[in-house]
């Protein structure tokens, strides 16, 4: 017999596959037998059509199409026999899914066979529809499922209960229909018709409150009763596992307590006897009795239980924790999470041992475990806990390295109080794992450090160490280089030395090592070696006697292949050879960059900024932070370094295209709240941009060099307010003085506008903005057109009175 | 509720799969294979749990257990018991070891149909219809004696009969 006609017998068929010993030879093997099988469906063979639609589930299972069988289904389903019902039932499950039209179709055989005689056949109905019914197949047979779940035999209750679930969740609005039925399902003596009706409630009760109030009312008693004879029950061989009687129905019945008791102190207080009872008297030395523990130990958090039995609860999750079984210290780790929620402090009494967890050989438990232990983090327990958290950095393996510095540097800086606690932890975990710390991490510890004037020396000189140590974590070597370069005179003099320091010296020429070496390194990247490059420049100012060996050393990638580090090395070459006179202006200390508004601006937007740069440090230092990468704030002002370089060109101009400007400048829609801070509670958006009535920085103009019109990594917007004002042609006044002064818009030789500003007293929000505008021209304008727009932060309310305009207008115009 | 059940060997081979919310085919096929990745690297000493997030979608773990040359895998989200998971194989590989009388994995390959008849009488549209392994034989071996009895079996090819009478 040619084995690929459709007279296989299906086990020959799988020998046939079996055999094949490549992926090739078997997807022909299939293809034949699909052919063969499609051939025989459009001959419309009755005789073999089971044997067939077998032969495609197999195929099914294998992964391969078999969409030209879902008619076969359709057409066993409606033949009389029960053997090819049940293959096309089957073929029904497992081929189609509630998206076809196709099951449509079979909604008048499911109606029919829902009605037959034989019992086995309404299971059958039962168990396709259950399994793939759509929306509407559910609308329409409904009725029939609830006819069914009030039959006497045992085994189609069951699955009419099930079944009802899924019409449920399909559609909900069904669900009042089924609560009937389904509190009287309850009552029933046969276990599997029990733990279906326990299911048909919890579904219910997620479906529709109304349900969930009725069940609650009347079926907590018979919940309350049934899992009281169950787990008094003797011994039942049946549905016994492990010596306990049917922990499934135990457990099902707990859910579903936990449902009707939760927010509700009635049911809840009914249910405290029995839950204390199964949580004292389960045996915990099977899974079984785990299982049921576990249960109980979720109901009890869930529902408004006392204090003594949530106690009870806790006191078995700590023994779960204990226990050597990895499964349940799985499972206890994850109740404990959901329980910190409820009673944090009994949680606490387990830290050591979840610390011991975390230390564990699996990963699935060490994760749980290191959620965990975040959780329970406070300011008492911090150190102790970061301390050991740390420790076992250095000995845990790679994948687990990255989640587990990634926790360390949120709970450290979440909950550093101490400056100088928050750096020597960052150090360490720089050099043990700063390869799998992000880049917000160590530009924070930059900003930090900025801020702290006094621990910069420590800082530097902590650095200087572990850098020794350990050079090959790129964050380390960038935040070290950094710091060197801002404060190697603090490096090498020992300036502001703690008194738990040991005593270090360090010449300058080993600063300039440690910088020559990060450059040189053959595992630094463009971002570290560019940093490393000013560095060396910074170096060579605060340095003086370095200087020609810094630029030697800077000489080297005068030739680099990266543009970046061949500009670079050029112009800082350029700059300390022949422009000594303003190197040291050009890299003097960076202003302090400011916290508040680094950590507002990670928080919140991720539009370019104004952090308020409140420093009166010389702000010289503006053109080189362009170019000096800090790597404090992320790139995104590409618009605001074009803004930057337009506005050192172009001279101020009118009004509408200054607001473009600061429409650009604050990207458009969202300004970040370090905008507001400069000088006290500004509120005022429109005052803080135009920087009038703060102190203000000093106006000198930007020069244009061609090192602003690179990026670099991280340019530095933070200087951004200086161009602003720059921009409205600085401010006369320096004072702080809450009358606002006017200022200049406008000024050619032919017209001059003066903005003058006033606010009314009860609504400090809006500013009144009076524009004058003086003819300066000889000549009389005509049809003169004023037109205003501001940014999409700011409402412009128009009611500037025209005459008043007019009369300004020809009283200039003489 | 349970997501999946699926039945593979140590080659990543699926034996029964059965998903109880919808996926295409070639999706299945993908999950399938990401457990496998998953399964053949855990040890063996460790817990039976697995996060599935990445696989499955949030909120969803597997249960797997593993018997000479197959792994047993259930796939379940919030809803269930995870404990009561791992019962539930334990009573699904005991029924399959009483009705083909010391079940192997060929046993499984060759009668997938009668495997999945029996899932269908633990499992019901993602929820667990029953826990006694007497009772879903009691109603296998009632579904088996009627296909024999039945009058179409004169249609019936020597295969079916045969493989029930196995």
């Amino acid at each position: 017999m040619n084995p690929f006609s459709s007279g296989t017998r299906l086990r020959d068929m799988i020998r046939a596959i079996r055999a094949c010993k490549t992926a090739a030879e078997e997807r022909a093997v299939v293809r034949k037998e699909c052919a063969a099988i499609r051939a025989a469906i459009s001959e419309n063979d009755p005789d073999y059509r089971h044997r067939n639609l077998a032969k495609l589930m197999f195929i099914h299972m294998l992964g391969y199409p078999t969409h030209f069988g879902q008619m076969e289904c359709l057409k066993l389903i409606a033949s009389a026999g029960f053997p090819e019902k049940r293959i096309g039932y089957l073929g029904l499950m497992l081929l189609l899914d509630e998206r076809q039209e196709v099951l449509m179709l079979v909604t008048n055989s499911l109606k029919q066979d829902l009605n037959h005689s034989n019992q086995y056949i309404v299971g059958l109905a039962l168990c396709a529809l259950g399994n793939i019914c759509s929306a509407e197949m559910a609308r329409d047979l409904a009725p029939e499922v609830e006819r069914l779940l009030q039959t006497r035999d045992p085994n189609i209750k069951k699955k009419a209960a099930l079944c009802s679930i899924r019409i449920i969740r399909k559609v909900p609005d069904l669900a009042e229909n089924f609560m009937g039925p389904a509190s009287s399902l309850l009552k029933e003596k046969h276990h599997g018709v029990l733990i279906a009706g326990v299911q048909l409630c919890t579904d219910l009760c997620k479906a529709s409150t109304i349900a969930l109030e009725y069940l609650r009312k009347n079926c907590t008693e018979g919940l309350v009763r049934i899992l009281r004879d169950v787990s008094n029950s003797p011994y039942a061989p049946e549905y016994d596992i492990a010596g306990i009687t049917d922990p499934f129905l135990h457990i099902r019945v707990l859910r579903l307590m936990r449902m009707l008791g939760q927010g509700d102190a009635d049911s809840s207080e009914y249910m405290n006897d029995i839950l204390a009872q199964v949580a004292t008297k389960t045996e915990s030395n099977k899974n079984a009795g785990n299982a049921i523990l576990y249960e109980c130990v979720e109901t009890i958090m869930g529902i408004e239980a006392t204090s003594g039995l949530r106690v009870l609860a806790i006191n078995i999750l700590g023994r779960f924790l204990s226990n050597r079984d990895n499964n349940i210290r799985y499972v206890a780790l994850n109740m404990l999470m959901k329980a910190v929620t409820v009673d944090s402090q009994a949680v606490q009494r387990h830290r050591t041992t979840i610390l011991e967890c975390v230390k564990d050989s699996d990963a699935s438990i060490r994760k749980r475990a290191l959620e965990l232990v975040f959780l329970l983090v406070n300011d008492t327990n911090v150190k102790s806990l970061t301390k050991e958290l740390i420790d076992h950095l250095e000995v845990s393996d790679q994948e687990f390295k990255g989640d587990l510095t990634a926790k360390i540097c949120s709970i450290v800086e979440k909950f550093s109080q101490e400056k100088l606690w928050y750096i020597d932890q960052m150090c360490k975990v720089l050099s043990l794992a700063g390869n799998h710390v992000k880049d917000d991490v160590w530009h924070a510890l930059i900003v930090m450090i900025s801020n702290a004037p006094d621990l910069q020396g420590y800082a530097v000189r902590s650095l200087y160490k572990a850098f020794r140590t350990s050079n090959e974590q790129e964050s380390l070597v960038r935040v070290t280089v950094w710091c060197i370069g801002e404060y190697g005179e603090m490096l090498v003099n020992n300036v502001g030395v703690l008194e738990m320091e040991e005593p270090m010296t360090v010449t300058e020429s080993d600063a300039v090592d440690v910088v020559e070496v990060a450059l040189q390194h053959h595992s630094s990247d463009i971002t570290t070696r560019a940093m490393s490059l000013v560095a060396l420049l910074k170096l060579s100012s605060r340095f003086p006697p370095t200087s020609e060996r810094i630029r030697e050393i800077v000489m080297q990638h005068k030739g680099n292949v990266e543009l970046e580090l061949q500009q670079r090395s050029l112009e800082f070459n350029s700059i300390i050879q022949r422009h000594p006179n303003i190197k040291s202006s050009l890299v003097e200390r960076m202003p302090v960059l400011d916290e508040s508004a680094y950590i507002g601006k990670r928080a919140g937007s991720s539009q370019a900024t104004l952090s308020a740069d409140k420093s009166s440090q010389t702000t010289s230092s503006g053109p080189s932070s362009l170019k000096l990468p800090n790597g404090v704030t992320k790139p995104p002002a590409a618009p605001l370094m074009d803004l930057l370089d337009l506005s050192s060109d172009d001279a101020p101009v009118s009004t509408s295209s200054t607001t473009d400007f600061l429409h650009d400048l604050l990207g458009g829609d969202s300004i970040s709240p370090g905008v507001a801070p400069s000088g006290g509670a500004g509120t005022d958006i429109l005052m803080d941009l135009l920087s009038i009535g703060s102190p203000s920085a000093p106006t000198d103009v930007l020069v244009p060099n061609a090192i602003s019109s690179k990026q670099g990594n991280a340019p530095e917007p933070k200087i951004a307010p200086a161009p602003v004002m720059d921009l409205l042609d600085g401010l006369p006044s320096r004072e702080e003085n809450p009358v606002y002064p006017s200022i200049t818009a406008f000024e050619s030789s032919t017209l001059k506008i003066t903005f003058s500003f006033t606010k009314q007293p009860g609504n400090l929000q809006a500013t009144v903005i009076q524009a004058t505008f003086t003819n300066l021209s000889s000549s009389a304008y005509t049809d003169f057109i004023f037109q205003a727009a501001v940014p999409k932060i700011l409402l412009l309310c128009n009611c500037f009175n025209a005459l008043d305009l007019i009369v300004a207008l020809i009283f200039k115009c003489k | 509720m349970i997501r999946a059940v699926i039945v593979m060997n140590t080659q990543g081979k699926p034996r029964l799969v059965k998903f109880y919310d919808f996926q295409p085919p070639e999706k299945q096929q993908e999950l399938i294979r990401s457990v496998y990745g998953v399964l053949s690297e855990r040890a063996d000493n460790v817990s039976n749990f697995v996060e599935a997030d990445a696989i499955f979608g949030p909120g969803t773990q597997l249960v797997y257990k593993h018997f000479a040359t197959l792994y047993f895998v259930f796939v379940f989200d919030s809803a269930e018991n995870e404990l009561a998971m791992l019962d539930l194989i334990q009573v699904f590989v005991e029924t399959l070891d009483r009705c083909f009388k010391n079940v192997c994995e060929l046993d499984m390959v060759f009668n997938f149909n009668k495997m999945h008849m029996l899932l269908d009488e633990i499992i019901f549209g993602g929820q667990v219809l029953e826990t006694s392994s007497e009772q879903v034989l009691k109603a296998v071996e009632e579904i088996a004696k009627l296909e024999k009895s039945s009058s179409a079996i004169s249609l019936v090819p020597k295969s079916v009969s045969a493989r029930f009478g196995r």
